[in-house]
């Protein structure tokens, strides 16, 4: 904590710096408020990689900013407060938890757009973004299904919040689908981050049989154990195949360039207005790392198939039926879950093993 | 639970347990010197960049170990010369040294992550692997393990029956005695911390370039912290160091492990279990109170100042 301070009043100091450099074409200024570091190689880094992209396209028609390691709460008011006031047009805030300090600040700076990732509350000046990761996880799941020979697939967690459970059930409904007699496996590692903890989870599954592993953590540990042992591994957040060339078979990843640019453009235009956006893999948001080639040719094409019909909207992840584990199906065939009940997933669908833990 | 499973739960247990030890040794052997170094956080870090750092460049993995101890007493110096020569208090010098090196650490290694190595490899000792079960256990770790055992063995040995040992201790229980009887109270500090440091480092050279061979900010995941409070709860007792490590590393396996059996507890629940049950363990281990007190050296954290 103490040192997310720290790097966030160096961070502030520089920006203020940055700000007194007046430019004649008279820029949009975008800010940036992470969470984590940079360089975590998973969720703000993937941020920061499309406040790149937008810096890239729009040249100097923009000028951005960011804070990293930003402690949600108290201390994000304040950085975003400081952002809004240091004449930033529009703010991309990247947590959920800045979700009230964006919009106490949102209302006193009323010409400032705001953008807040993954929460539910807007105002005028307010919108929210979320991707659909969940559309990556099933196609993962598709490719896991395919893969394994155990029919045993491990999944490392972090904690049971509905973004989790859906990805759990997203990557089960791909696996089942190309294979029924697959299980799922899950393991909680009751952390976000910690590399040495992540990979003793990953061999917990291999040791229970596990042959395909997922992750819905922060670091690539998984895919180190998933190749120190022979298995098959898919990452998440990024390309993580450094980390292990023949274990890693693609990765659910995040790309925010194409959002975060349309947001920008909108400014520029003057056209901006504060929305509820959800997209996924028809926007680009989210994707897949390249395939491993290991994988055979028609799995290729079957995943290509599947998220073409995702892209074009023939089809949806939890189109119906949906089953539980108690059997029941709680979406019939013909109907699809409809985005509140994904927002709120409490339960696990049939082909997870294990009962859900209540968070 | 078959014979397998437990194998593996224990040969996982030695290897999590493993950067405990390092840290919480290298740091029992600084505050018997009376020094309280809170920088184990920040040292560990450094020490894993530094080494992941140096083994990319040099394509050396030896070297990079040599680096990690090297950043490890780098930052121990840094803290030396604050809380030792300056006088500085050394709960704060401590935490700064932690913030300075989780900044620093993250900073010099930007540009490492995402890079991935082929890490340390096992070391299987030959005829002691071939042991059924044993030989798993224990003898078929990456070298660090086996070094961890042989820097438990040294620390222990300095203590129980060396002029060394004696040197620390009664330089943390008394220095101006110690000095009286000329010793000098700096250079055995200077000393300790030191080594304190190196441990600390090399700790974090096993997690970037053994455990997990890769860089990622504040990858010790506060580990350091975890071995602070150990070597309190050990009453600086290198044995029983060794104890809590292992208690810590079981618990934290069987955290993941009950999970995968299949056993109906909430995993926050069981995430609790490595510190309650370490902390219990070696509660009771302390319980006689007298004891406890005399184990702790008695002039830990107080900065010492040579009388003109």
């Amino acid at each position: 904590m103490k040192l997310k301070t720290i790097s966030k009043v160096l961070a502030t100091a520089a920006l203020a710096g940055g700000m007194s450099v007046a430019q004649a074409e008279d820029p949009i200024n975008i800010g940036f408020v992470y969470v984590g570091p940079t360089g975590d190689a998973g969720w703000t880094y993937a941020h920061d990689e499309a406040r790149k992209y937008v810096e890239e396209q729009l040249g100097d028609k923009v000028k951005t900013t960011y804070v990293e390691s930003v402690p949600e709460g108290a201390d994000g008011e304040r950085v975003i407060r400081q952002l809004a006031s240091k004449g930033n047009d529009l703010i991309f805030t990247t947590s959920f938890g800045y979700m009230n300090p964006t919009l106490k600040v949102a209302k006193k700076f009323p010409k400032v757009a705001f953008e807040h990732a993954s929460g539910y509350k807007r105002a005028d000046n307010m919108g929210t973004y979320f991707t659909r990761a969940y559309q990556g996880r099933y196609l993962t799941g598709l490719i896991a299904g395919k893969m394994t020979e155990s029919n045993v697939l491990g999944y490392v967690a972090s904690f049971p919040i509905p973004e989790v459970i859906r990805g759990i059930n997203a990557f089960t409904k791909g696996a089942k689908e190309v294979n029924p007699d697959v299980q799922v496996k899950v393991v909680w590692a009751s952390t976000w981050y910690d590399p040495a903890k992540e990979r003793e989870a990953a061999e917990t599954l291999i040791l229970q049989g596990a042959d395909v592993l997922t992750q819905h953590t922060d670091s690539a540990a998984v895919i180190q154990a998933a190749e120190a042992k022979g298995k098959y591994a898919i990452g998440y957040h990024s390309d993580m195949s450094e980390y292990g060339e023949k274990a890693h078979l693609t990765a659910a990843i995040h790309n925010w360039g194409p959002l975060y640019l349309k947001k920008a453009q909108q400014v520029l235009d003057g056209t901006w207005k504060a929305e509820d956006l959800w997209p996924g893999i028809a926007e680009g948001t989210t994707d897949l790392a390249p395939l491993n080639e290991a994988i055979p040719a028609d799995v290729v094409a079957l995943v290509e198939e599947k998220k073409a019909a995702l892209k074009a909207g023939e089809m949806r992840v939890f189109d119906g039926p949906v089953i539980n584990q108690a059997g029941e199906e709680v979406v019939p065939a013909g109907s699809t879950m409809d985005d509140g009940a994904l927002l709120g997933f409490g339960f696990y669908i049939e082909g997870v093993e294990g009962k859900l833990p209540q968070s | 639970m078959d014979i397998e499973l437990i194998t593996n739960i224990l040969f996982a247990t030695i290897r999590t347990g493993t950067p405990l030890i390092l840290i919480a040794l290298g740091e029992m052997v600084c505050e018997k010197s009376g020094v309280l170094n809170l920088g184990q956080e920040g040292m560990v870090l450094m020490g894993a960049v530094l080494g992941f750092a140096a083994s990319v460049i040099t394509g050396n993995l030896g070297l990079g170990l040599v680096a990690s101890v090297i950043a490890g007493m780098f930052m121990s110096l840094l803290f030396g010369f604050l809380a030792i020569s300056l006088v500085a208090n050394q709960v704060a010098t401590g935490l700064a040294l932690t913030i300075f090196g989780t900044g620093l650490s993250a900073f010099i290694g930007a540009s490492y992550v995402g890079v991935g190595i082929e890490g340390i490899q096992a070391w299987t000792i030959p005829l002691l692997s071939d042991i059924p079960v044993i030989g798993k256990i224990f003898f078929s770790h990456d070298p660090l393990v086996y070094l961890s055992w042989v820097l438990f063995g040294l620390v222990f040995w300095v203590f129980k029956s060396t002029r060394l040992g004696l040197t620390i201790r009664s330089v943390g229980e008394n220095p101006e005695a110690a000095n009286a009887i000329g010793m000098s109270v700096f250079k055995v500090r200077y000393g300790a911390v030191m080594f304190g440091g190196a441990m600390a480092g090399l700790a974090g050279g096993y997690l970037s370039l053994a455990y997990t061979p890769l860089w990622s900010e504040g990858m010790s995941a506060g580990r350091g912290w975890i071995a602070l409070a150990l070597v309190v709860f050990a009453s600086w007792k290198a044995e029983r160091i060794m104890l809590g490590a292992y208690l810590f590393g079981a618990a934290s396996i069987m955290h993941l492990v009950l999970q995968g059996l299949g056993f109906e507890a909430s995993p926050n629940l069981l995430a609790m279990l490595p510190y309650v049950a370490t902390i219990l363990v070696l509660v009771v281990l302390a319980n006689d109170a007298i004891k406890a007190k005399l184990s702790t050296p008695l002039a830990l954290g107080q900065p010492y100042r040579p009388q003109l």
